[in-house]
């Protein structure tokens, strides 16, 4: 049950991603392009998601002591914000601004069958084994919520 | 030129929301692709069965949707010695930074988390340098 509603929820995110543009990386690359061939197309992305996702959240963890198929709200736990969280959120918004393709965008278009996406999706992933590989050097661990984190009632 | 298309990305953007929604409600899982996608990586995670389920959606309905008669706009304006250095910067960027637009930006956004109201403002920001240097001064 877990593995088929996970299959169906990927479905739909990746249905938002191919309908809403968020899949090409030439419109990704206009909408950071105000200067030149400006598309504000995903700011209505994300306000398409947001609109949905935030009261939602609201209401389900307000409403529900736990989810419907685990025993618990596994939610980001970790709360500063350091050096590590702007430094890389930095790196990533000018591989972004390279590329034009980010995690979500890149993975379902692999439905495409197209050889950049590909290419991109390789040299990501070897960036974050390697990432993980220097972080778990240094004795820091990736904040990927493998854990159930903080529990919201 | 892209087609400014408000409709589809904002409908395309509540889907991405509904996905987000209804994971956590059923799962309690923030839907963010970084982490996801993490847990299937080496080392394996524990729950790695529903992260491959959800990243196999994921591809199949943008693999089913043309079939149906959809169309999915897609083109690479971006040669591959540039694909590898940014996905590369990527990969790097968004283990350290913990997450991406999906997981910063709707989810963290949807918590109302100041970590990824920092992060998503801080992607965005270099990545709108980052396009300005390369079209316009490079």
């Amino acid at each position: 049950m877990k593995i088929l509603s996970a299959l169906v929820f990927g479905a739909i995110f990746g249905l938002g991603i191919a309908i809403s543009g968020m899949i090409n990386p030439a419109k990704v690359l206009n909408f950071f392009d105000i200067a030149g061939s400006w598309d504000p197309s995903l700011a209505f992305v994300m306000a398409g998601a947001l609109a949905v996702a935030m009261p939602g959240y609201a209401l389900v963890l307000r409403r529900r002591a736990r989810p419907l198929l685990a025993p618990t709200f596994s939610l980001p736990a970790r709360k500063i914000i350091d050096r590590q969280l702007v430094g890389g959120a930095a790196v990533f918004g000018i591989g972004w601004g390279i590329a034009g393709f980010c995690p979500g965008g890149a993975l379902p278009a692999l439905a495409l069958f197209d050889r950049d996406t590909v290419l991109f999706l390789a040299a990501m992933i070897a960036g974050m084994v390697a990432a993980r590989q220097i972080m778990k050097a240094r004795g820091t661990t990736p904040d990927r919520q493998e854990e159930p984190g903080s529990q919201r009632a | 030129m892209t087609a400014f298309t408000p409709l589809t990305s904002f409908a395309g953007g509540a889907l991405i929301g509904l996905s987000a929604l209804l994971l956590m409600a059923f799962h309690g899982r923030v839907a963010g692709m970084t982490g996801i996608l993490a847990g299937v990586l080496p080392p394996l995670a524990s729950d790695w069965g529903w992260r491959a389920a959800f990243l196999a959606g994921s591809v199949l309905s943008p693999l089913a949707y043309p079939a149906l008669g959809g169309s999915i706009g897609f083109s690479v304006p971006v040669a591959p010695l540039a694909l590898a250095v940014g996905g590369v910067f990527v990969g790097i960027g968004v283990t350290f930074g913990a997450g991406c637009p999906s997981g910063h930006g709707v989810c963290g956004l949807s918590l109302l988390s100041p970590r990824s109201l920092v992060a998503t403002a801080t992607f965005m920001l270099a990545a709108f340098v980052t396009v300005f240097v390369i079209r316009h001064m490079l």
